[in-house]
Protein backbone atom coordinates (compact mmCIF):
# COMPACT_ATOMS: atom_id res chain seq x y z
CA UNK A 1 0.00 0.00 0.00
CA UNK A 2 2.87 1.92 1.01
CA UNK A 3 4.68 1.50 -2.06
CA UNK A 4 1.70 1.92 -4.18
CA UNK A 5 1.13 5.43 -2.37
CA UNK A 6 4.95 6.55 -3.13
CA UNK A 7 4.88 5.38 -6.89
CA UNK A 8 1.93 7.60 -7.34
CA UNK A 9 3.16 10.49 -6.02
CA UNK A 10 6.27 10.11 -7.68
CA UNK A 11 4.50 9.65 -11.05
CA UNK A 12 2.45 12.66 -10.21
CA UNK A 13 5.40 14.66 -9.51
CA UNK A 14 7.14 13.73 -12.52
CA UNK A 15 3.77 14.32 -15.24
CA UNK A 16 3.95 17.83 -13.52
CA UNK A 17 7.52 18.13 -14.03
CA UNK A 18 7.06 17.26 -17.34
CA UNK A 19 4.57 19.12 -18.17
CA UNK A 20 6.31 22.38 -17.72
CA UNK A 21 8.65 21.19 -19.55
CA UNK A 22 6.73 20.50 -22.46
CA UNK A 23 4.65 23.92 -22.19
CA UNK A 24 8.21 25.59 -22.49
CA UNK A 25 9.08 24.17 -25.67
CA UNK A 26 5.95 24.29 -27.08
CA UNK A 27 5.83 28.36 -26.19
CA UNK A 28 9.76 28.69 -27.72
CA UNK A 29 8.69 26.31 -30.83
CA UNK A 30 5.39 28.59 -31.55
CA UNK A 31 7.64 31.62 -30.99
CA UNK A 32 10.02 30.45 -33.25
CA UNK A 33 7.65 29.06 -36.11
CA UNK A 34 5.63 32.49 -35.73
CA UNK A 35 8.59 34.95 -36.40
CA UNK A 36 11.06 32.80 -38.80
CA UNK A 37 8.51 34.31 -41.76
CA UNK A 38 9.15 38.06 -41.63
CA UNK A 39 12.50 37.08 -42.84
CA UNK A 40 11.19 36.42 -46.38
CA UNK A 41 9.72 39.98 -46.46
CA UNK A 42 13.49 41.71 -44.10
CA UNK A 43 16.66 40.67 -44.11
CA UNK A 44 17.58 39.59 -40.10
CA UNK A 45 20.86 42.30 -40.80
CA UNK A 46 17.87 44.96 -42.02
CA UNK A 47 15.46 43.66 -38.73
CA UNK A 48 18.10 44.62 -36.21
CA UNK A 49 19.94 47.21 -37.54
CA UNK A 50 17.20 49.92 -39.74
CA UNK A 51 15.61 52.29 -36.50
CA UNK A 52 12.80 53.03 -38.99
CA UNK A 53 9.60 51.24 -37.40
CA UNK A 54 6.57 52.08 -39.61
CA UNK A 55 4.87 48.55 -39.82
CA UNK A 56 1.55 49.94 -41.62
CA UNK A 57 3.10 52.29 -43.98
CA UNK A 58 2.64 51.62 -47.86
CA UNK A 59 5.98 49.96 -48.13
CA UNK A 60 6.04 49.07 -44.45
CA UNK A 61 9.29 49.18 -42.67
CA UNK A 62 9.97 46.83 -40.17
CA UNK A 63 13.44 47.83 -38.41
CA UNK A 64 13.52 46.97 -34.89
CA UNK A 65 17.07 48.87 -33.36
CA UNK A 66 14.89 51.91 -32.05
CA UNK A 67 12.66 49.45 -29.96
CA UNK A 68 15.77 47.41 -29.22
CA UNK A 69 17.55 50.65 -28.09
CA UNK A 70 14.48 52.08 -26.24
CA UNK A 71 13.95 48.65 -24.16
CA UNK A 72 17.77 48.53 -23.21
CA UNK A 73 17.82 52.19 -21.97
CA UNK A 74 14.71 52.32 -19.90
CA UNK A 75 15.90 48.66 -18.74
CA UNK A 76 19.06 50.84 -17.91
CA UNK A 77 17.59 53.19 -15.75
CA UNK A 78 15.90 51.25 -13.51
CA UNK A 79 18.48 49.41 -12.78
CA UNK A 80 20.50 52.39 -11.86
CA UNK A 81 17.36 53.37 -9.62
CA UNK A 82 16.76 50.28 -8.38
CA UNK A 83 20.38 48.55 -7.29
CA UNK A 84 21.11 51.11 -4.60
CA UNK A 85 17.96 51.14 -3.50
CA UNK A 86 17.58 47.42 -3.53
CA UNK A 87 21.07 46.41 -2.29
CA UNK A 88 20.74 49.06 0.20
CA UNK A 89 17.35 48.23 1.78
CA UNK A 90 18.88 44.46 1.25
CA UNK A 91 22.30 45.13 3.38
CA UNK A 92 19.79 47.02 6.08
CA UNK A 93 17.41 44.49 6.49
CA UNK A 94 20.02 41.78 6.92
CA UNK A 95 22.61 43.79 8.77
CA UNK A 96 21.57 46.62 10.59
CA UNK A 97 18.20 46.37 11.51
CA UNK A 98 16.87 44.75 15.12
CA UNK A 99 14.82 42.13 14.69
CA UNK A 100 11.49 44.20 15.24
CA UNK A 101 12.33 46.12 12.21
CA UNK A 102 13.27 43.85 10.26
CA UNK A 103 10.04 41.75 10.81
CA UNK A 104 8.10 44.82 9.70
CA UNK A 105 10.05 46.07 6.74
CA UNK A 106 10.80 43.02 4.71
CA UNK A 107 6.59 42.35 4.28
CA UNK A 108 6.26 45.91 3.04
CA UNK A 109 8.82 45.63 0.39
CA UNK A 110 7.22 42.27 -0.53
CA UNK A 111 4.18 44.03 -0.83
CA UNK A 112 5.85 46.43 -3.42
CA UNK A 113 6.57 43.27 -5.74
CA UNK A 114 2.39 42.33 -5.17
CA UNK A 115 0.99 45.95 -6.83
CA UNK A 116 -0.31 45.03 -10.14
CA UNK A 117 2.37 46.33 -12.81
CA UNK A 118 -0.79 48.50 -14.78
CA UNK A 119 -1.37 50.02 -11.18
CA UNK A 120 2.55 50.79 -11.22
CA UNK A 121 1.01 52.34 -14.90
CA UNK A 122 -1.81 54.36 -13.65
CA UNK A 123 0.39 56.03 -11.42
CA UNK A 124 3.21 57.06 -13.84
CA UNK A 125 0.93 58.11 -15.92
CA UNK A 126 -1.74 60.02 -13.79
CA UNK A 127 0.75 61.18 -11.26
CA UNK A 128 4.39 61.01 -12.24
CA UNK A 129 4.18 62.60 -15.83
CA UNK A 130 2.47 65.57 -15.03
CA UNK A 131 4.81 65.98 -12.27
CA UNK A 132 7.76 65.89 -14.20
CA UNK A 133 6.47 68.12 -16.40
CA UNK A 134 6.37 71.17 -14.10
CA UNK A 135 9.47 70.28 -11.92
CA UNK A 136 11.59 70.05 -15.52
CA UNK A 137 10.06 72.17 -17.73
CA UNK A 138 10.13 69.18 -20.41
CA UNK A 139 7.69 68.73 -23.56
CA UNK A 140 6.17 65.15 -22.08
CA UNK A 141 6.58 63.53 -18.87
CA UNK A 142 6.08 59.73 -20.63
CA UNK A 143 9.92 59.58 -21.41
CA UNK A 144 12.83 56.88 -20.49
CA UNK A 145 13.04 58.98 -17.63
CA UNK A 146 9.60 58.48 -16.14
CA UNK A 147 9.56 54.86 -17.16
CA UNK A 148 12.77 53.79 -15.62
CA UNK A 149 11.44 55.15 -12.21
CA UNK A 150 8.45 53.30 -12.27
CA UNK A 151 10.33 49.80 -13.62
CA UNK A 152 13.31 51.16 -10.78
CA UNK A 153 10.18 50.19 -8.48
CA UNK A 154 8.92 47.27 -9.48
CA UNK A 155 12.23 45.99 -9.66
CA UNK A 156 13.28 47.19 -6.20
CA UNK A 157 11.69 44.30 -4.45
CA UNK A 158 13.25 41.49 -6.70
CA UNK A 159 16.64 42.73 -6.05
CA UNK A 160 16.24 43.67 -2.06
CA UNK A 161 14.50 40.28 -1.09
CA UNK A 162 16.73 38.19 -3.02
CA UNK A 163 19.94 40.11 -2.37
CA UNK A 164 19.19 39.98 1.96
CA UNK A 165 18.20 36.49 1.32
CA UNK A 166 22.20 35.99 -0.15
CA UNK A 167 23.77 38.44 2.81
CA UNK A 168 21.57 36.25 5.68
CA UNK A 169 22.81 33.26 4.32
CA UNK A 170 26.34 34.32 4.76
CA UNK A 171 27.77 32.26 7.75
CA UNK A 172 27.56 34.37 11.00
CA UNK A 173 31.24 32.80 11.50
CA UNK A 174 32.71 35.40 8.87
CA UNK A 175 31.26 38.14 10.92
CA UNK A 176 32.38 37.23 14.18
CA UNK A 177 35.93 36.79 12.36
CA UNK A 178 36.07 40.15 10.78
CA UNK A 179 34.79 41.36 14.27
CA UNK A 180 37.23 40.05 16.30
CA UNK A 181 39.78 40.92 13.99
CA UNK A 182 39.04 44.48 14.73
CA UNK A 183 37.32 45.60 12.32
CA UNK A 184 34.24 47.89 12.52
CA UNK A 185 30.57 46.53 11.01
CA UNK A 186 30.60 49.16 8.37
CA UNK A 187 34.13 47.34 7.36
CA UNK A 188 32.97 44.00 8.00
CA UNK A 189 29.60 44.66 5.80
CA UNK A 190 31.09 45.73 2.78
CA UNK A 191 35.05 43.94 3.00
CA UNK A 192 33.50 40.33 4.08
CA UNK A 193 29.74 40.14 4.12
CA UNK A 194 28.67 42.13 0.47
CA UNK A 195 31.54 39.72 -1.31
CA UNK A 196 30.71 36.63 0.07
CA UNK A 197 27.22 37.18 -1.29
CA UNK A 198 28.21 38.63 -4.52
CA UNK A 199 27.00 35.51 -6.45
CA UNK A 200 23.52 36.11 -5.04
CA UNK A 201 23.54 39.57 -5.10
CA UNK A 202 24.57 39.98 -8.87
CA UNK A 203 22.22 36.89 -9.97
CA UNK A 204 19.86 39.34 -7.95
CA UNK A 205 20.34 42.28 -10.34
CA UNK A 206 20.29 39.54 -13.33
CA UNK A 207 17.24 38.82 -12.42
CA UNK A 208 15.80 42.46 -12.21
CA UNK A 209 17.56 42.74 -15.68
CA UNK A 210 15.04 40.41 -16.87
CA UNK A 211 11.95 41.46 -14.53
CA UNK A 212 12.54 45.18 -16.43
CA UNK A 213 13.05 44.02 -20.05
CA UNK A 214 9.97 41.85 -20.42
CA UNK A 215 7.61 44.21 -18.35
CA UNK A 216 5.26 45.38 -20.57
CA UNK A 217 1.99 47.15 -19.18
CA UNK A 218 4.59 49.99 -17.31
CA UNK A 219 6.08 50.61 -20.85
CA UNK A 220 3.12 50.97 -22.68
CA UNK A 221 1.38 53.31 -20.49
CA UNK A 222 4.79 55.42 -19.23
CA UNK A 223 7.31 55.01 -21.81
CA UNK A 224 5.79 57.59 -24.56
CA UNK A 225 5.59 54.70 -27.37
CA UNK A 226 7.80 56.77 -29.88
CA UNK A 227 9.89 54.56 -32.37
CA UNK A 228 13.41 56.62 -32.56
CA UNK A 229 16.45 56.31 -31.21
CA UNK A 230 16.15 59.59 -28.68
CA UNK A 231 18.85 61.93 -27.78
CA UNK A 232 18.14 62.36 -24.32
CA UNK A 233 16.45 60.84 -21.19
CA UNK A 234 13.66 62.80 -21.62
CA UNK A 235 12.14 61.91 -24.74
CA UNK A 236 9.72 58.88 -25.46
CA UNK A 237 10.87 55.50 -26.86
CA UNK A 238 9.09 52.38 -27.66
CA UNK A 239 10.31 48.88 -25.66
CA UNK A 240 9.97 46.04 -27.67
CA UNK A 241 7.36 44.62 -25.08
CA UNK A 242 5.17 47.41 -25.98
CA UNK A 243 5.50 47.30 -29.08
CA UNK A 244 4.15 43.38 -29.54
CA UNK A 245 1.11 44.50 -27.03
CA UNK A 246 -0.06 47.61 -28.46
CA UNK A 247 -0.21 46.43 -32.09
CA UNK A 248 -0.90 42.38 -31.67
CA UNK A 249 -4.56 42.98 -31.03
CA UNK A 250 -5.47 44.52 -33.97
CA UNK A 251 -3.15 43.15 -36.56
CA UNK A 252 -4.52 40.21 -39.46
CA UNK A 253 -3.14 36.70 -38.21
CA UNK A 254 -0.40 35.97 -41.22
CA UNK A 255 0.25 39.14 -42.48
CA UNK A 256 4.24 40.46 -42.22
CA UNK A 257 3.28 42.63 -39.70
CA UNK A 258 2.06 40.00 -37.54
CA UNK A 259 5.43 38.12 -38.53
CA UNK A 260 7.34 41.17 -36.85
CA UNK A 261 5.72 41.16 -34.04
CA UNK A 262 6.42 37.76 -33.08
CA UNK A 263 10.26 38.28 -34.77
CA UNK A 264 10.73 41.03 -31.88
CA UNK A 265 9.28 38.76 -29.15
CA UNK A 266 12.04 35.99 -30.67
CA UNK A 267 14.62 38.81 -29.66
CA UNK A 268 12.84 39.86 -26.40
CA UNK A 269 13.37 35.73 -25.64
CA UNK A 270 17.03 35.46 -26.49
CA UNK A 271 17.70 38.55 -24.22
CA UNK A 272 15.85 37.16 -21.22
CA UNK A 273 16.80 33.34 -22.32
CA UNK A 274 20.47 34.55 -21.75
CA UNK A 275 19.80 36.43 -19.02
CA UNK A 276 18.95 33.69 -16.94
CA UNK A 277 21.69 31.63 -18.54
CA UNK A 278 24.31 33.68 -16.91
CA UNK A 279 22.34 33.65 -13.37
CA UNK A 280 22.23 29.67 -13.18
CA UNK A 281 25.86 30.22 -14.58
CA UNK A 282 26.89 32.24 -11.65
CA UNK A 283 25.02 30.04 -9.52
CA UNK A 284 26.29 27.12 -10.53
CA UNK A 285 29.98 28.33 -10.32
CA UNK A 286 29.62 29.09 -6.63
CA UNK A 287 28.47 25.78 -5.86
CA UNK A 288 31.61 24.15 -7.10
CA UNK B 1 0.72 35.43 -22.10
CA UNK B 2 1.26 37.48 -25.81
CA UNK B 3 1.39 33.73 -27.22
CA UNK B 4 -1.41 32.26 -25.53
CA UNK B 5 -3.59 35.08 -26.91
CA UNK B 6 -2.60 35.05 -30.30
CA UNK B 7 -3.15 31.35 -29.79
CA UNK B 8 -6.48 31.63 -28.47
CA UNK B 9 -7.25 34.25 -31.12
CA UNK B 10 -6.29 31.63 -34.00
CA UNK B 11 -7.62 28.58 -32.19
CA UNK B 12 -11.20 30.95 -31.63
CA UNK B 13 -10.85 31.51 -35.50
CA UNK B 14 -11.00 27.50 -36.62
CA UNK B 15 -13.84 26.84 -33.77
CA UNK B 16 -16.03 29.86 -34.96
CA UNK B 17 -17.39 27.98 -37.97
CA UNK B 18 -17.87 24.26 -36.04
CA UNK B 19 -20.14 26.16 -33.52
CA UNK B 20 -21.71 28.30 -35.41
CA UNK B 21 -25.28 26.82 -35.70
CA UNK B 22 -27.01 28.30 -38.53
CA UNK B 23 -30.47 29.35 -37.57
CA UNK B 24 -30.16 31.26 -34.75
CA UNK B 25 -26.73 32.50 -33.98
CA UNK B 26 -25.23 35.19 -35.22
CA UNK B 27 -21.34 36.12 -35.33
CA UNK B 28 -19.85 39.27 -35.20
CA UNK B 29 -15.92 39.98 -35.32
CA UNK B 30 -13.96 43.10 -36.31
CA UNK B 31 -13.37 47.15 -35.71
CA UNK B 32 -12.59 47.24 -31.71
CA UNK B 33 -13.89 50.81 -32.34
CA UNK B 34 -17.89 49.26 -33.36
CA UNK B 35 -17.44 46.49 -30.73
CA UNK B 36 -19.75 48.92 -28.07
CA UNK B 37 -22.49 49.31 -30.65
CA UNK B 38 -22.67 45.93 -31.43
CA UNK B 39 -22.38 44.78 -27.96
CA UNK B 40 -25.07 47.09 -26.69
CA UNK B 41 -27.29 46.35 -29.94
CA UNK B 42 -26.55 42.61 -29.51
CA UNK B 43 -27.74 42.51 -25.74
CA UNK B 44 -31.42 44.12 -25.96
CA UNK B 45 -31.66 42.20 -29.42
CA UNK B 46 -30.63 39.27 -27.43
CA UNK B 47 -33.75 40.56 -24.96
CA UNK B 48 -36.42 40.85 -27.42
CA UNK B 49 -35.49 37.48 -29.18
CA UNK B 50 -34.63 35.17 -26.25
CA UNK B 51 -33.78 31.82 -29.02
CA UNK B 52 -30.85 34.41 -30.98
CA UNK B 53 -27.41 33.72 -29.39
CA UNK B 54 -25.41 36.36 -31.13
CA UNK B 55 -21.70 36.32 -30.18
CA UNK B 56 -19.32 39.35 -30.60
CA UNK B 57 -15.47 39.54 -30.51
CA UNK B 58 -13.55 42.50 -31.34
CA UNK B 59 -9.92 41.84 -33.38
CA UNK B 60 -9.90 45.66 -35.18
CA UNK B 61 -11.43 46.22 -38.28
CA UNK B 62 -8.47 43.86 -40.58
CA UNK B 63 -10.30 41.30 -38.62
CA UNK B 64 -13.31 41.76 -39.03
CA UNK B 65 -13.05 42.21 -42.64
CA UNK B 66 -10.82 39.01 -43.15
CA UNK B 67 -13.40 37.07 -40.96
CA UNK B 68 -15.79 37.98 -43.88
CA UNK B 69 -13.62 36.66 -46.39
CA UNK B 70 -13.00 33.85 -44.91
CA UNK B 71 -16.57 33.34 -44.35
CA UNK B 72 -15.75 32.80 -40.07
CA UNK B 73 -18.24 35.50 -39.00
CA UNK B 74 -21.71 36.82 -40.10
CA UNK B 75 -20.80 40.04 -39.85
CA UNK B 76 -17.26 41.90 -40.24
CA UNK B 77 -16.89 45.18 -38.37
CA UNK B 78 -14.71 47.77 -39.88
CA UNK B 79 -13.85 51.59 -39.01
CA UNK B 80 -12.78 51.73 -42.53
CA UNK B 81 -13.78 51.04 -45.86
CA UNK B 82 -12.69 47.30 -47.06
CA UNK B 83 -9.53 48.18 -49.77
CA UNK B 84 -8.80 47.01 -52.86
CA UNK B 85 -6.49 44.07 -51.85
CA UNK B 86 -9.05 42.36 -49.67
CA UNK B 87 -11.46 43.03 -52.29
CA UNK B 88 -9.72 41.22 -54.74
CA UNK B 89 -9.39 38.91 -51.78
CA UNK B 90 -12.85 38.49 -51.51
CA UNK B 91 -13.63 37.88 -54.94
CA UNK B 92 -11.02 34.86 -55.35
CA UNK B 93 -13.18 33.42 -52.39
CA UNK B 94 -16.79 34.54 -53.88
CA UNK B 95 -17.52 36.11 -50.90
CA UNK B 96 -19.19 40.08 -52.02
CA UNK B 97 -18.71 42.10 -48.94
CA UNK B 98 -21.47 44.28 -48.60
CA UNK B 99 -21.24 47.23 -46.61
CA UNK B 100 -24.12 48.67 -43.86
CA UNK B 101 -23.40 52.29 -42.42
CA UNK B 102 -24.39 51.98 -38.79
CA UNK B 103 -23.31 54.54 -37.32
CA UNK B 104 -21.15 58.42 -38.03
CA UNK B 105 -17.63 58.87 -35.84
CA UNK B 106 -15.59 62.24 -35.71
CA UNK B 107 -12.07 62.40 -34.74
CA UNK B 108 -11.67 65.31 -33.03
CA UNK B 109 -8.30 67.00 -32.85
CA UNK B 110 -7.47 68.59 -29.09
CA UNK B 111 -4.65 70.65 -27.50
CA UNK B 112 -3.88 71.38 -23.99
CA UNK B 113 -6.60 74.15 -22.51
CA UNK B 114 -4.28 76.59 -22.00
CA UNK B 115 -2.57 76.88 -25.35
CA UNK B 116 -4.89 79.77 -27.64
CA UNK B 117 -4.72 78.25 -30.98
CA UNK B 118 -8.06 77.29 -32.20
CA UNK B 119 -8.08 76.45 -35.76
CA UNK B 120 -5.81 74.56 -37.78
CA UNK B 121 -5.97 73.15 -41.88
CA UNK B 122 -5.29 69.95 -42.78
CA UNK B 123 -2.34 71.04 -44.28
CA UNK B 124 -1.01 72.45 -41.26
CA UNK B 125 -1.97 69.43 -39.18
CA UNK B 126 -0.08 67.36 -41.82
CA UNK B 127 3.13 69.61 -41.38
CA UNK B 128 2.41 69.05 -37.18
CA UNK B 129 1.97 65.12 -37.33
CA UNK B 130 4.57 64.69 -40.28
CA UNK B 131 7.16 67.02 -38.19
CA UNK B 132 7.43 70.00 -40.49
CA UNK B 133 5.61 72.59 -37.98
CA UNK B 134 7.62 71.74 -34.37
CA UNK B 135 6.61 74.60 -32.82
CA UNK B 136 3.31 76.21 -31.72
CA UNK B 137 5.02 80.10 -32.43
CA UNK B 138 4.55 78.79 -36.17
CA UNK B 139 1.39 78.50 -35.94
CA UNK B 140 0.13 82.01 -34.25
CA UNK B 141 0.67 80.18 -30.58
CA UNK B 142 3.30 80.51 -27.85
CA UNK B 143 6.87 79.59 -28.07
CA UNK B 144 6.53 76.23 -26.97
CA UNK B 145 7.53 73.04 -29.05
CA UNK B 146 4.84 71.09 -30.13
CA UNK B 147 4.31 67.39 -28.57
CA UNK B 148 2.53 65.33 -30.92
CA UNK B 149 0.51 62.37 -29.76
CA UNK B 150 -1.06 59.49 -32.18
CA UNK B 151 -2.66 56.50 -31.85
CA UNK B 152 -0.69 52.90 -32.43
CA UNK B 153 -0.36 52.45 -35.89
CA UNK B 154 -2.48 49.58 -36.33
CA UNK B 155 -5.53 51.04 -34.68
CA UNK B 156 -8.51 52.29 -36.31
CA UNK B 157 -8.74 55.49 -35.32
CA UNK B 158 -4.76 56.16 -36.78
CA UNK B 159 -5.77 54.20 -40.25
CA UNK B 160 -8.42 57.35 -40.62
CA UNK B 161 -6.40 59.80 -39.34
CA UNK B 162 -3.00 58.14 -41.49
CA UNK B 163 -5.38 58.19 -44.84
CA UNK B 164 -7.50 61.88 -44.49
CA UNK B 165 -5.07 63.61 -42.58
CA UNK B 166 -1.43 61.94 -43.40
CA UNK B 167 -2.82 60.80 -46.90
CA UNK B 168 -0.35 57.80 -46.39
CA UNK B 169 2.93 59.96 -45.39
CA UNK B 170 4.90 58.29 -42.36
CA UNK B 171 3.97 59.93 -39.21
CA UNK B 172 6.58 61.82 -37.05
CA UNK B 173 9.06 58.91 -35.63
CA UNK B 174 9.20 61.06 -31.93
CA UNK B 175 5.66 61.48 -31.96
CA UNK B 176 3.94 59.43 -28.64
CA UNK B 177 2.00 56.50 -29.85
CA UNK B 178 -0.55 55.75 -27.03
CA UNK B 179 -2.66 52.71 -26.80
CA UNK B 180 -6.37 53.93 -26.56
CA UNK B 181 -8.80 57.43 -27.00
CA UNK B 182 -8.53 57.73 -23.24
CA UNK B 183 -4.34 57.98 -22.75
CA UNK B 184 -4.58 60.49 -25.51
CA UNK B 185 -7.10 62.61 -23.39
CA UNK B 186 -5.50 61.75 -20.15
CA UNK B 187 -1.89 63.32 -21.71
CA UNK B 188 -3.21 65.75 -23.62
CA UNK B 189 -4.47 67.56 -20.66
CA UNK B 190 -1.64 67.18 -18.78
CA UNK B 191 1.04 67.74 -21.31
CA UNK B 192 1.02 72.03 -22.43
CA UNK B 193 2.59 71.70 -25.57
CA UNK B 194 0.33 68.87 -26.84
CA UNK B 195 -1.97 67.73 -29.45
CA UNK B 196 -3.69 65.01 -29.74
CA UNK B 197 -6.67 63.35 -32.00
CA UNK B 198 -9.54 61.35 -30.26
CA UNK B 199 -13.41 60.35 -31.14
CA UNK B 200 -15.98 62.82 -30.09
CA UNK B 201 -17.02 60.64 -27.36
CA UNK B 202 -13.61 61.48 -25.42
CA UNK B 203 -14.03 65.20 -25.69
CA UNK B 204 -14.24 67.11 -22.03
CA UNK B 205 -13.82 70.63 -20.87
CA UNK B 206 -9.71 70.01 -19.73
CA UNK B 207 -9.24 69.83 -23.49
CA UNK B 208 -9.41 72.13 -26.20
CA UNK B 209 -11.26 71.53 -29.43
CA UNK B 210 -9.71 72.64 -32.70
CA UNK B 211 -11.52 73.58 -35.41
CA UNK B 212 -10.50 72.12 -39.00
CA UNK B 213 -10.58 74.04 -42.13
CA UNK B 214 -12.93 76.03 -40.17
CA UNK B 215 -15.38 73.48 -38.81
CA UNK B 216 -15.96 72.48 -35.38
CA UNK B 217 -16.80 68.71 -35.23
CA UNK B 218 -20.27 68.23 -34.19
CA UNK B 219 -23.07 65.76 -35.02
CA UNK B 220 -23.85 68.12 -37.86
CA UNK B 221 -21.09 68.61 -39.40
CA UNK B 222 -19.93 65.14 -39.20
CA UNK B 223 -23.07 63.59 -40.05
CA UNK B 224 -22.95 65.98 -43.36
CA UNK B 225 -19.27 65.06 -43.81
CA UNK B 226 -18.55 68.18 -43.77
CA UNK B 227 -15.81 68.16 -40.78
CA UNK B 228 -12.72 67.04 -42.80
CA UNK B 229 -11.91 64.41 -40.32
CA UNK B 230 -14.82 62.72 -40.31
CA UNK B 231 -15.73 58.62 -40.99
CA UNK B 232 -18.45 56.21 -41.64
CA UNK B 233 -18.27 53.35 -39.24
CA UNK B 234 -19.39 49.86 -41.12
CA UNK B 235 -21.02 46.02 -40.56
CA UNK B 236 -19.86 44.31 -43.51
CA UNK B 237 -22.14 41.01 -44.58
CA UNK B 238 -21.33 38.83 -47.63
CA UNK B 239 -23.84 39.99 -49.84
CA UNK B 240 -26.80 42.10 -48.89
CA UNK B 241 -27.91 40.87 -45.11
CA UNK B 242 -31.26 38.50 -45.01
CA UNK B 243 -32.85 36.62 -42.74
CA UNK B 244 -31.73 37.06 -38.90
CA UNK B 245 -28.68 39.10 -39.84
CA UNK B 246 -30.69 41.45 -42.07
CA UNK B 247 -33.05 41.58 -38.77
CA UNK B 248 -30.26 42.71 -36.53
CA UNK B 249 -28.75 45.23 -38.89
CA UNK B 250 -32.77 46.39 -39.42
CA UNK B 251 -32.43 46.75 -35.50
CA UNK B 252 -29.28 48.50 -35.10
CA UNK B 253 -30.68 51.22 -37.95
CA UNK B 254 -33.78 51.57 -36.05
CA UNK B 255 -34.62 53.93 -34.01
CA UNK B 256 -34.03 52.30 -30.71
CA UNK B 257 -30.63 51.12 -32.22
CA UNK B 258 -29.57 54.21 -32.96
CA UNK B 259 -29.96 55.62 -30.06
CA UNK B 260 -27.56 52.92 -28.65
CA UNK B 261 -25.20 53.68 -31.15
CA UNK B 262 -25.66 57.82 -29.51
CA UNK B 263 -25.22 56.14 -25.78
CA UNK B 264 -21.77 54.38 -27.34
CA UNK B 265 -20.54 57.95 -27.88
CA UNK B 266 -20.83 58.09 -31.67
CA UNK B 267 -23.05 60.01 -34.50
CA UNK B 268 -26.19 58.44 -35.47
CA UNK B 269 -26.75 57.58 -39.30
CA UNK B 270 -28.82 60.44 -40.84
Amino acid sequence: MNNFKELSFKTVTYIASLFTIVVLLGIIFSIFLGGTPVFQYVSLTKFLSSPSWHPTHDPPDFGILSLIIGSLLVTAGALVISIPLGLGSAIYISEIASQRVREILKPIIELLAGIPSVVYGLFGMAFLSPFLIRIFKIPTGLNIFSASIILGLMVVPIISSLSEDALSSVPKSLREASLALGANKWETIIRIVVPAAKAGIISSIILGFGRAVGETMVVLMVAGGAAQIPSNIFQPVRPMPATIAAEMGETVIGSPHFYALYGIAIILFVITFISILITEFIVMRKKR
Amino acid sequence: MRRIIALIAVLTMVAVPVFAGKDNKITISGSTTVLPIAQACAEIFMDMNPEVNISVRGGGSSVGIAAIIAGTADIGDASRHINTKELNQARENGVNPYENIVANDGIAVVIHKNNPVHALTLAQLKDIYTGNIQNWKDLGGPNLPIVVISRDVSSGTFEVFNTIVLQNEKVLDGSLMLASNNAVATTTAETPGAIGYIGLGYLNDNLNTVQIEGIMPSKQTIQSMEYPISRTLHMYTNGAPKGLVKEFIDFILSVEGQEIVEEQGFISVD
